[in-house]
């Protein structure tokens, strides 16, 4: 379990993280959100023990990272920021040297060594200089550092940040085998990574916490949470298909997009409209593109949290 | 000690992965045969002993083990990778001391390949080898202190060339703390008892005392005490501003 409670770190007069608790049980893939400079970085720092909290204290697995940071830091893996790592060393030594200083010996710390260099497809790169891998590279070789002893704990600083599609469908995929067992603190800015493996999301926002919810319940929060989408053939009836809509029961109010030759319908109330707009449709054979049900727009619930607390 | 080792020995395949090892050792053995054979005046004095190469060694050091000591820290805090360090299950002593000892040995293997030098003044006379294994000995420990100063303010410093400049200078000072260009400074104002402990800092004179071939205890527990200060001010200094 990772414990944070009352987690503060001032700067001067500057609050850069504001009293943030939080809770992680075993089975939770933690997503920490927030603009650049919300204070995610500075969070993870003092949960992984390398910076000090001006006040508030965290724990890991039991044990206090601030008085046993020995034994905390066992049971964590930690991706910091930037993934760094040493540019003059192989992978392979390096991976090597994190092994021997998290303590397996001999024959575990081959084993191990297989599995994540398996895992994060490392084998062809395993004897070369880290300075000349790419950054895709990079990155797994930073991932690799922090699952080495396979700790009970991970927190990873923007793991995915600098690979590609492909790459980082591999490191959402790989969170996600691990994730059963493990607790796993991951930040991002990349809000479709939420959905993709998070079972929990902290929105940060100014060092405070301004949400902290399900994806799911995070996604219901926006304004296109079950609005309806209509795409015409052609602009011509627009007005007319708007005016319809406006007058349909449980529409709060209409959108259209001429450019695009689109018509947003908002639901009153997080009502389902989209049977009777599809019914509407029909019986007035309206020329439809497309019908589309949004689920939410996870970038427009983001925006409007984190400048709400923003603005005040 | 397991983590302190480890991080020793990695730290000790860093220099020779790249060619500043190899730059470092050819500069410091041109130095020391330009010094020992050119202003020492090897030849002429007709004596066999070193002393006209160990004389030489406290001037080199100033500028060479400076050089070693800058990037100690300083190169891990621009790079990030004091994170990673500082977030593995060890203390920062152990770091400290680890990557001391590494640049500590380095230095060692720089001096060791001196051997000529004795091998020289063996075949040319029959020198006291007691002496020179003596000497051999202080300067390695001056060695040590010069790199725990150089540890202590290439943490305090990113820059690398910052930290350059001030080591040079603090072991400058360290060098001549007995000495008229030092002592006057306190000469005016401070108590004879500042005055002497300031004399008895001084590098050279203990350096001194060792290369006449008198290993004396309190010259050597006075480097080792100066580097394990040195180095206990590095733990600290690293503590303050390892995330700045």
């Amino acid at each position: 379990m990772i414990k944070a409670e009352s987690l503060t770190k001032q700067y001067g007069r500057l609050h850069a993280v504001d009293n943030i608790s939080f809770t992680v049980q075993p089975g939770e893939v933690l997503g920490f959100l927030g603009p650049n400079g919300a204070g995610k970085t500075t969070t993870m720092r003092m949960v992984a023990g390398f910076i000090a909290p001006t006040s508030g204290h965290s724990e890991i697995c039991g044990f206090s990272v601030e008085d046993q940071p020995l034994e905390a830091k066992r049971q964590l893996g930690y991706l910091p920021e930037g993934a760094p790592s040493y540019g003059e060393m192989t992978p392979r030594q390096f991976l090597d040297f994190i092994a021997r200083i998290r303590g397996l010996d001999g024959g575990r710390r081959r084993r191990r060594l297989d599995d994540v260099v398996g895992r994060l497809q490392l084998g062809t790169v395993l004897d070369q200089r880290i300075e000349t891998l790419s950054k895709g590279f990079r990155r797994r070789v930073g991932l690799a550092q922090a699952i080495i002893h396979d700790p009970p704990v991970l927190i990873l600083d923007e793991p995915t940040d600098g690979l590609d599609p492909n790459q980082k469908h591999e490191v959402r995929e790989l969170i996600n085998a691990m994730a059963k067992d493990k607790i796993i603190v991951i930040s991002t800015h990349i809000l479709e990574e939420v959905g993709a493996v998070c079972t929990r999301a902290i929105i940060i926002a100014a060092g405070r916490i301004v949400a902290d919810e399900t994806p799911d319940a995070l996604i219901r929060r926006s304004r296109y949470h079950n609005a309806v989408t209509l795409r015409l053939t052609t602009p011509a009836t627009l007005p007319e298909t708007a005016a319809a809509l406006r007058g349909l029961d449980g529409v709060d109010h209409v959108e259209a997009d001429e450019r695009a030759c689109s018509i947003t319908a908002f639901p009153a109330g997080g009502a389902v409209i989209v049977t009777a707009i599809a019914d509407l449709a029909g019986r007035n054979n309206w020329p439809l593109e497309q019908l589309h049900l949004e689920s939410g727009r996870m970038d427009e619930v983001f925006r409007s949290i984190t400048e709400q607390e923003a603005g005040q | 000690m397991n983590a302190i080792s480890t991080i020793a020995m990695r730290e000790l395949r860093a220099y020779f992965a790249t060619p500043l090892a190899y730059v470092f050792i050819v500069i410091f053995l041109a130095l020391m045969g330009a010094f020992t054979f050119y202003i020492g005046g090897f030849y002429e004095a007709e004596q066999a002993n070193l002393s006209a190469f160990f004389n030489f060694h406290p001037w080199l050091y100033l500028f060479l083990v400076p050089a070693i000591s800058m990037r100690l820290w300083a190169e891990e805090r621009r790079s990030g990778n004091i994170e990673l360090l500082m977030t593995l299950p060890i203390t920062t002593v152990q770091a400290v001391i680890g990557k001391f000892l590494a640049a500590w040995a380095f230095t060692g293997v720089a001096l060791a390949l001196s051997f000529p030098i004795w091998l020289t003044v063996n075949y040319l006379g029959d020198p006291d080898n007691g002496v020179i294994l003596a000497a051999y000995v202080g300067s390695l420990f001056m060695a040590g202190g010069f790199l725990a100063i150089g540890s202590c303010i290439s943490a305090a410093n990113k820059n690398q060339v910052v930290a350059f400049i001030i080591t040079v200078v603090i072991c400058f000072l360290f060098l001549l703390a007995g000495f008229p260009l030092v002592l006057d400074f306190f000469g005016g104002w401070a108590p004879q008892a500042l005055l002497d402990t300031v004399a008895s800092l001084s590098f050279r004179t203990h350096f001194e005392s060792i290369s006449k071939g008198i290993i004396d205890l309190r010259d050597i527990v006075y480097f080792l005490m100066v580097i394990a200060a040195w180095l206990y001010a590095t733990a600290v200094v690293i503590e303050l501003k390892k995330a700045d």
